[in-house]
């Protein structure tokens, strides 16, 4: 069963839907000991990383997350969460996977946000895309990135630069794109999460 | 192969668009699919656009009361449930709490436009709340002797605001994308408004929507050769499957335009 860390950043009505209509059962995660009632862990975000940390923050249940040993999923913000840095609000991160996240430039990129659909090329040992293609499409709707890094980035993607579309250290699983806005492709991503 | 406007954008898709008009949680205008059980149920148009390729969805709702709103939220609910694509949900919003009630019911995008010229801080206000990326600006332009000018109701109001001060006043005050109407064209079937479009896309460095006068599929082919729009939203031509979307996406990938098939 997958818990969703419930700490106030953004809407999560269409991640639980996604895990709905996959037959995924979840709960809400607010306490420390909830960690102990599922065995994967999703903290979902949207919106201002440095304000989200400081939510997270809020919660107390940093250091928790930090020593878990189950599977955990950051989506999108929550992705951004497990990095060293955000150069969104000059935030610290929670320092799980020892890259950065920073912003697009404009020069570079043309248009910020980046927002679509666009290809990832996954890491053909990273059980999170088992039975995904590489070049799948997947939905995007973010300002800042995470760095490319050959040793943490599991799938890339190209806007201008190459940055990180998914990011992986141990049991820690991020993802910057929206699984639950990404189609078919998103949803075997979320299955093979649970499946993990 | 000359990849159009190739480079920056990786390897990003243009996006189309249906667009469906929606009263009291139904959907109005005749829509035409053949294998429809209900075509007034805005959930499963949705889904059958999903299935066909749509990369989005937008939802127009023109609920006359402030009452029968509550079955717009309801709608938005069940889309948000059963569909796995994105949508946008536009009409009537007009305070920050209208965007709260359907950004919590699983609206992945606002679009305003009359409230948002009555009082731009709106959308100062909403993007703080939000975030940029939640709040599209829909512009509804009609060319006059002395420039485009923003125009309301459906183009029956005239206002004196330029459309390209307008856009340029709205991206710096948080609006994360433009979707573009051209009243001169919408309804004409005779193809977007390409000039008009690639003078405001190139002018701001957020996405722009294409809207109004597409009539065929090559009229996609020439927004995206023409310009570098980021999507092109339609509704009559698709509701009445006059362009059907794996033809028209095929099309626009023969014509080497970054598109997901």
């Amino acid at each position: 069963m997958i818990g969703i860390v419930n700490y106030g950043a953004g809407n999560i009505f269409s991640l639980t839907a996604a895990l709905e209509r996959l037959n995924l059962s979840y709960g809400m995660i607010n306490t420390e000991t909830d960690f102990d009632l599922y065995d994967r862990i999703i903290i979902p975000g949207v919106g201002h990383a440095g304000t989200a940390m400081q939510k997270l923050r809020d919660t107390g249940l940093v250091s928790k997350i930090k020593s878990l040993t189950k599977p955990v999923l950051g989506i999108c913000v929550g992705m951004q969460l497990l990095t060293n840095y955000s150069e969104e609000g000059n935030s610290l991160m929670l320092e799980i996977i020892p890259v950065q996240t920073l912003r697009f430039e404009e020069e570079i990129c043309k248009k910020v946000p980046h927002m679509g659909w666009n290809q990832i090329y996954p890491n053909k040992d990273c059980p999170l895309f088992k039975n995904i293609l590489p070049a799948s499409y997947f939905y995007f709707v973010h300002s800042y990135f995470i760095e490319f890094n050959s040793k943490f980035t599991s799938a890339y993607c190209n806007y201008g630069i190459k940055f990180s579309a998914s990011i992986q250290k141990n049991n820690f699983y991020g993802v910057q794109f929206h699984p639950e806005k990404s189609g078919e492709a998103g949803e075997m991503l979320l299955k093979n999460f649970a499946h993990l | 192969m000359e990849v159009p406007f190739g480079g920056f954008r990786g390897n990003l898709s243009k996006r189309i668009i249906p667009c469906l008009d929606v009263k009291d949680g139904r959907t109005v205008k005749g829509i035409n699919f053949v294998d429809l059980r209900d075509a007034g149920d805005p959930v499963e148009l949705a889904w059958q656009y999903s299935q066909q390729g749509a990369d989005e969805l937008v939802f127009l709702d023109i609920t006359a009361t402030h009452e029968k709103r509550k079955t717009t939220i309801e709608m938005v609910k069940s889309v948000a449930r059963q569909i796995n694509i994105p949508f946008t949900i536009g009409g009537g919003i007009s305070e920050l709490k209208d965007a709260e009630a359907l950004l919590n019911a699983g609206a992945d995008k606002i679009s305003i436009n009359s409230a948002a010229v009555r009082n731009p801080q709106l959308i100062n206000d909403l993007a703080k709340a939000f975030g940029v990326q939640f709040v599209v600006l829909a512009v509804d332009t009609k060319h006059l002797e002395t420039g485009d000018f923003v125009h309301l109701n459906g183009g029956r109001i005239a206002t004196e605001l330029q459309t390209q001060h307008w856009i340029k006043e709205a991206e710096s005050r948080g609006a994360g994308e433009i979707l573009l109407t051209s009243m001169d064209k919408d309804g004409t079937k005779s193809g977007f408004d390409n000039l008009l479009l690639k003078q405001i896309n190139d002018m701001v460095s957020i996405p722009v929507i294409a809207s109004g006068g597409a009539g065929s599929a090559q009229d996609f082919v020439d927004v995206f050769q023409k310009t570098n729009v980021d999507a092109a939203l339609a509704a009559s031509v698709f509701h009445y499957g006059e362009i059907l979307i794996p033809e028209l996406k095929q099309l626009l990938k023969n014509n080497h335009i970054e598109i997901r098939i």
